[in-house]
């Protein structure tokens, strides 16, 4: 790239706010459009991969961004895909993840991947451009407000109206985005803004945010009441959600159980942050959780909430909801406890730090008793999972699941759309290695998966490492377009498709509370292996158990993206089930 | 959990002070909308403090909605502080002007002496109508809008309350 050297004089800046002499300015003051602003900005910040598609107003950046190779930019085919892919990539790598849109629709076509990673709390950076400011409020062609639109979606937005703002608001955004609660942050940027020039000093070292303080360190008192009470307790039981993973709190969370010998409760978004496999490990709770989790929250004394929500697909009917125990909630945002379920003993603060804090108080303990129970429980669960998988002439999806678990082992990545499979890969891929299960939880967002393992596929460096994504045929038709980008962009992503020719959890519901009623469930779909070849991937259909494992080893070794279809029965359903706004003791245990 | 007694509503008196930038209000606003909280007044204005605004609100709620509400306020980058006054010991104002039928003379003669009960101001006078100020606690305000009711309010405005403490302790941003 040029630099280009310009003499500001008196316009120069300084960290004192005194203009410099002009001999020193030569060799430091650089005058750069905001184009090129943006994209220092973004190489500092250690941006490698942005995914975007230009448009009108970016044509200043797109103009550009050739001379910055250190950015790779990966055109996706719809803005929506860019956004999950960018999220999954920032919840993979626990940076920031960067997309990138137009004005108007563009910019439109990212508030679902925004939705998205705000109720997930992932960290993301939305770039929008805008039409120039004098066009602004006037109608203009692809003229949207878009930080009106996200302004409830966002943790916070802006629309930068000087370069000069340009650099600054960058900081705040990357910095927002990834400290406390982390989240989507939206940059809205006119044409006019890339185009005219500002003095650009470097990349801002530091930020103030008057109105932002994150509470990282919890509260003595109130850590040591906790303690006392997890010391005290006979039937404790820790609920732990995506917190821990955005923490990176996986062994504080592990010491605490094993020391204490606490059961662990991983929510749909906590998973893999706790091995599957742990002997202390109950699986999910709620709607389609086990029932032996469910029924330790119950019947538990003590009820360790970290870093989750209390999302009501967690606790079903809040009036009967662990209603025998003083509940414990860590959460780094404040908002969050007491909204859902009255605490005992609030803790504000980021889970790691907490945890690492209190386990020092932590006794060594033995709960023999209540393990046992819980046992009992399990036990019953087992073994309507073995009867599940160990049926013949048909294509069990849960089978399908525990076989490329088998397959591609305890390292890889699984990214899920959104419905039955996603449920079905929740309750039977024994997740391993932290932060390896990405889904979009909160929202529920289909179409989310096959963007979602493409980010993850190039947020993760190893090769070896199988990056999947688990999806639906309805959900894979959300966002199939993004084939092409896997071909043009060489991103190796596996996908399964769980083919039943139906929505299948809205059939689902359709057949237990909605009178058999099946309308528009029934979905019809292309050859989705002709469909692959089309683009010219890879693709394998699978009707028979014996092919299942053979053909995900095939498919995984394969040198680039592949597709494997699985036909599974139409009339499958995910086990148990809490009927909506039940209680979570009353779930369903069989379809029949 | 719940108590078996329904939870009752009260009125809660916020005050806000929020950083002096475009769409801060908005933010403000969106996010009652978005959570159900219902304002019953809402004010604002310029501090001591340069780029620093500050808000009074009325909230109706129970008291767990009011709390969790002040706390998603602060989730707001542009919103400093946050202070629930209700149960703090405060003067609060509210200013209304009225636009009030006065055709006879009898009548506006009353509104006059009323006025000045109640040290409302008389602002404008025309040949039927008599537009009068008045500061004071809301219920003032709400016993002067009642006496004149009678009369006929062509038109009216209202600030809604602001607040600020007793005594030498000051509230601030900081």
């Amino acid at each position: 790239m040029t630099l280009m050297e310009s003499a500001p004089g008196k316009t120069a800046r300084t960290t004192a706010g005194l203009p410099l002499p002009l001999a020193a300015n030569r060799f430091t003051a650089r005058e750069l459009d905001g184009a090129r602003i943006l994209c220092e900005c973004l190489i500092a910040e250690g941006v490698e991969v942005m995914f975007g598609y230009p448009g009108g107003v970016l044509l200043p950046l797109y103009q550009v961004l050739g001379e910055y190779p250190e950015i790779r930019h990966i055109l996706v085919r719809h803005e929506q895909a860019g956004g999950h892919a960018a999220d999954a990539y920032g919840r993979v790598t626990n940076k920031v993840g960067v997309c990138m849109g137009t004005s108007g629709p563009g910019a439109t076509n990212l508030v679902t991947a925004i939705a998205t990673a705000h109720m997930d709390s992932a960290p993301l950076v939305a770039i929008t451009g805008q039409v120039g400011r004098s066009m602004i409020g006037k109608d203009s062609f692809q003229e949207t407000d878009i930080t009106g639109i996200t302004l409830p979606i966002t943790k916070h937005n802006w629309l930068v109206m000087d370069t000069k703002d340009l650099a600054e608001t960058i900081k705040k955004a990357f910095f927002l985005a990834q400290t406390g609660r982390p989240g989507p942050v939206l940059v809205d940027i006119p044409k006019d803004v890339f185009q005219a020039k500002a003095y650009f000093p470097g990349y801002p070292t530091e930020v103030k945010l008057r109105g932002y303080s994150p509470t990282i360190i919890g509260h003595t008192r109130q850590i040591k009441q906790a303690a006392n009470l997890i010391n005290q307790a006979q039937r404790p039981v820790i609920l732990h959600g995506h917190g821990v993973t955005t923490s990176g709190a996986y062994q504080e969370l592990a010491d605490l159980a094993e020391k204490a010998d606490i059961p662990v409760i991983s929510t749909l978004q906590g998973l893999s942050a706790f091995p599957s496999a742990h002997p202390l490990s109950l699986g999910m709770p709620g709607m389609h959780g086990g029932i032996h989790a469910n029924h330790a929250i119950n019947e538990s004394d003590v009820l360790i909430a970290i870093g989750m929500r209390f999302d009501d697909r967690v606790t079903g009917n809040l009036k009967s909801f662990a209603r025998n125990s003083k509940i414990i909630h860590i959460d780094i945002d404040p908002a969050e406890i007491g909204k859902n379920v009255p605490t005992s003993i609030p803790i504000v603060g980021d889970v790691k730090n907490v945890l690492q804090v209190m386990n020092k108080s932590i006794e060594e303990k033995k709960h023999t008793e209540w393990r046992e129970k819980i046992a009992g429980w399990k036990e019953r669960d087992t073994k309507r999972r073995g009867n599940e998988m160990d049926r013949r002439g048909i294509l069990p999806p849960q089978f399908i699941i525990q076989k490329m678990r088998e397959v591609l082992g305890g390292n890889a990545v699984i990214t899920v759309d959104v419905g039955q499979h996603q449920m079905w890969v929740a309750q039977h891929f024994e997740f391993e290695k932290a932060n390896t299960f990405i889904s979009s939880g909160g929202l529920g967002t289909m179409g989310f998966g096959l963007p979602a393992a493409m980010g993850a596929r190039l947020a993760v460096k190893d090769k070896n490492v199988p990056v999947w994504t688990v999806t639906g045929d309805g959900g894979f038709q959300m966002n199939l377009q993004e084939l092409a980008t896997c071909v043009q962009d060489d991103i190796h992503v596996k996908i399964a498709i769980f083919n039943n020719g139906v929505l299948g959890m809205i059939r689902q519901w359709q057949s237990v509370f909605h009178d058999k009623r099946y309308h528009s469930t029934p979905i019809t779909g292309p050859d989705f292996v002709k469909l692959a070849e089309a683009y010219g991937i890879k693709a394998w259909r699978v009707s028979e158990q014996s092919e299942v494992a053979p053909v995900i080893k095939e498919a995984n070794e394969w040198p680039g993206p592949a597709l494997v279809e699985f036909l599974i029965p139409e009339a499958e359903m995910v086990m148990p089930m809490v009927p909506p706004g039940g209680s979570n003791m009353d779930a369903i245990e069989s379809a029949e | 959990m719940a108590t078996a007694t329904a939870p009752t509503q009260t009125l809660h008196t916020i005050v806000v002070y929020l950083e002096d930038e475009p769409g801060a209000l908005n933010r403000v606003v969106n996010l009652f909308r978005r959570r159900g909280y219902n304002i019953e007044s809402l004010s604002v204005g310029h501090t001591e403090e340069a780029n620093v605004s500050r808000m009074t609100l009325v909230v109706r709620g129970e008291d767990s909605t009011v709390e969790q509400c002040t706390k998603q306020l602060y989730k707001l980058l542009e919103v400093i502080k946050v202070t629930d006054v209700t149960d703090d010991s405060i003067i609060v104002r509210e200013m209304a002007i009225i636009k009030v039928t006065a055709d006879k003379p009898e009548s506006r003669a009353e509104i006059m002496q009323f006025s000045e009960i109640f040290k409302a101001r008389v602002l404008d006078v025309a040949a039927d109508a008599i537009t009068v100020e008045i500061t004071g606690p809301e219920e003032d305000v709400e016993r002067f809008f009642a006496l004149l009711r009678r009369y006929g309010i062509k038109e009216s405005v209202r600030t809604g309350r602001i607040a600020i403490s007793r005594g030498s302790v000051a509230n601030s941003a900081i």
